[in-house]
């Protein structure tokens, strides 16, 4: 069963994002660094970007495959996490902690309060099987 | 097509078991990766040893006193050349001297070959190879594929590891030679042989015993550190060790002289499908050829991506992946001959961006004696 922190706001693309204020810090989900396998590399971008909700942002790479990554919330890029160059793999094993990608000013703070909750993402995970 | 209309190995139970992710790979359902994953497969099977699942692969029997001379017209490589208990690597060509599929010829005695080829092209290899048949009747082809499980156990305690099973002394078994012995009290084909670039055996047997000789092999391995190897996991290594797959590096379209494989290509051993271009490829000098490269920019290039030298696009990419053991991104290539060699910095367009690149001998790995 993947992990869903309470916390956590959740994207039917399978990122999560964790609200402050109005930062967002956006990662991908544990069931979406299992569902890749081993992360070998992350395209990030550069802070001062700006994205619209549901735009992609980045990519993450397995060995065999090249996923997108969609930011759920839009916003101006903050910072963003320079350690993943060095250590993809921390996708792999701290998805929610170390291995998020980006932080972002969200245009619109209330925007996090309509993605799904830890209990709706679960509900959702398991309509998908 | 729906997963239940996929082929299946003898040994599905065992990967579903294993918890295999499956996929569909040219009609077959096989283990992508198990849940340790590609890497730790990829280094297991470069340092311990790997077990694959290659039931899949096409058996094809030639029998008769015609058969050598069929096998010889019908490929590149020299048959003649082989003993009893030798196989050898071989191509399939089409009259444009492209390859219609990449495989090994074994032979068991003047009279009785195997070939063995690519579970993708096993349909289309038996029309080709039967359509010339022609009512030369000294020739018996029988499609046996569904007779053969094959197992491939691979890596530097391969060896150690299929001693402890096996009835027959595999030192004396040199590289790409083979015997028929008992592996597991099963009667199998051992064969030195493998797409990995490591030291191993792959081994032919009969269905009913495929998962007896898994096991077997799992339980001996197990003090080894043996681990189950997928499908990413088998490309990995093979790109590591620049071994061509079919589809990628050969086709219809790239032939084995464009794909390096020129030492299997035997053009004065008189006349074979295929020949007449090939000679003039050799005589003309190549237009195009695969070259192997790294990436010297951080970025992964993956089959399809379009190769530029300066603004002009040379090519593109056969075969790209990262290499677990190597720790680097690697990857194949079909350029123009001029852009081949060694030290050419190239650029790989990835999604949109021009990574840069470095043209690199190959193969980028190779074993320790």
């Amino acid at each position: 069963m993947p992990n869903i922190p309470e916390n956590l706001r959740y994207s039917k693309d399978h990122e999560w994002v964790e609200v402050n204020g109005d930062i967002a810090t956006i990662g991908i989900t544990d069931y979406a660094q299992s569902s890749l396998g081993d992360v070998v590399y992350v395209d990030l971008p550069r802070a001062g970007d700006k994205f619209d909700a549901h735009e992609a942002f980045g990519s993450v790479e397995s060995v065999k495959a090249v996923s997108e990554v969609f930011t759920p919330v839009g916003g101006q890029v903050t910072e963003v996490n320079e350690g993943l160059n060095d250590a993809p793999e921390t996708v792999n094993t701290d998805p929610y902690g170390s291995a998020w990608f980006i932080k972002l000013k969200m245009d619109n703070p209330g925007e996090a309060d309509g993605l799904l909750s830890a209990e709706e993402y679960e509900e959702y995970l398991s309509s998908m099987e | 097509m729906s997963q239940n209309e996929l082929k299946k190995t003898p040994l599905n139970a065992v990967h579903r078991a294993l918890g295999g992710k499956m996929v569909d790979f040219g009609g077959w359902e096989m283990p992508v990766q198990y849940p340790a994953g590609v890497i730790e497969e990829h280094l297991a099977t470069r340092t311990r040893a790997g077990l694959f699942d290659v039931s899949h692969m096409g058996e094809i029997w030639a029998e008769g006193p015609g058969a050598l001379d069929f096998i010889n017209f019908l490929t590149t490589n020299d048959v003649r050349k082989l003993v009893d208990g030798q196989a050898q690597y071989s191509v399939l060509c089409n009259d444009k001297g492209g390859a219609v599929d990449d495989l090994l010829v074994y032979r068991f005695d003047n009279e009785r070959f195997l070939l063995v080829v690519n579970a993708a092209t096993t349909d289309k290899d038996w029309s080709w190879i039967s359509g010339h048949l022609a009512g030369n009747s000294g020739v018996k082809l029988r499609n046996a594929s569904a007779e053969f499980c094959q197992i491939a156990i691979q890596g530097p305690r391969a060896v150690e590891i299929l001693q402890s099973l096996a009835d027959t002394k595999l030192s004396d078994i040199k590289y790409y030679h083979f015997e028929t012995g008992k592996a597991a009290g099963v009667e199998c084909i051992i064969s030195r042989t493998g797409y990995t670039g490591e030291d191993g055996f792959e081994l032919y047997a009969s269905p009913e015993f495929a998962e007896q000789l898994w096991n077997s092999l799992t339980e001996a391995g197990k003090s080894f550190d043996i681990l189950p190897c997928g499908l990413a996991a088998r490309n990995t290594l093979r790109l590591e060790s620049a071994m061509s797959l079919y589809g990628h590096e050969l086709s219809d379209e790239i032939s084995p002289l464009e794909a390096n494989l020129g030492w299997i290509v035997k053009l004065d051993k008189g006349d074979f499908i295929g020949r007449p271009v090939l000679a003039d490829q050799k005589l003309t000098g190549l237009k195009r050829r695969i070259a192997g490269f790294e990436m010297r920019e951080p970025g992964i290039a993956r089959d399809g991506f379009d190769v530029y030298a300066g603004e002009e696009k040379i090519g593109y990419v056969t075969s790209g992946s990262p290499a677990p053991f190597l720790k680097k991104n690697i990857g194949l290539a079909l350029l123009q001959a001029d852009f081949a060699n060694p030290g050419t910095e190239i650029k790989i367009d990835v999604r949109g961006k021009r990574i840069g690149a470095e043209i690199v001998p190959i193969p980028f790995y190779k074993r320790k004696k």
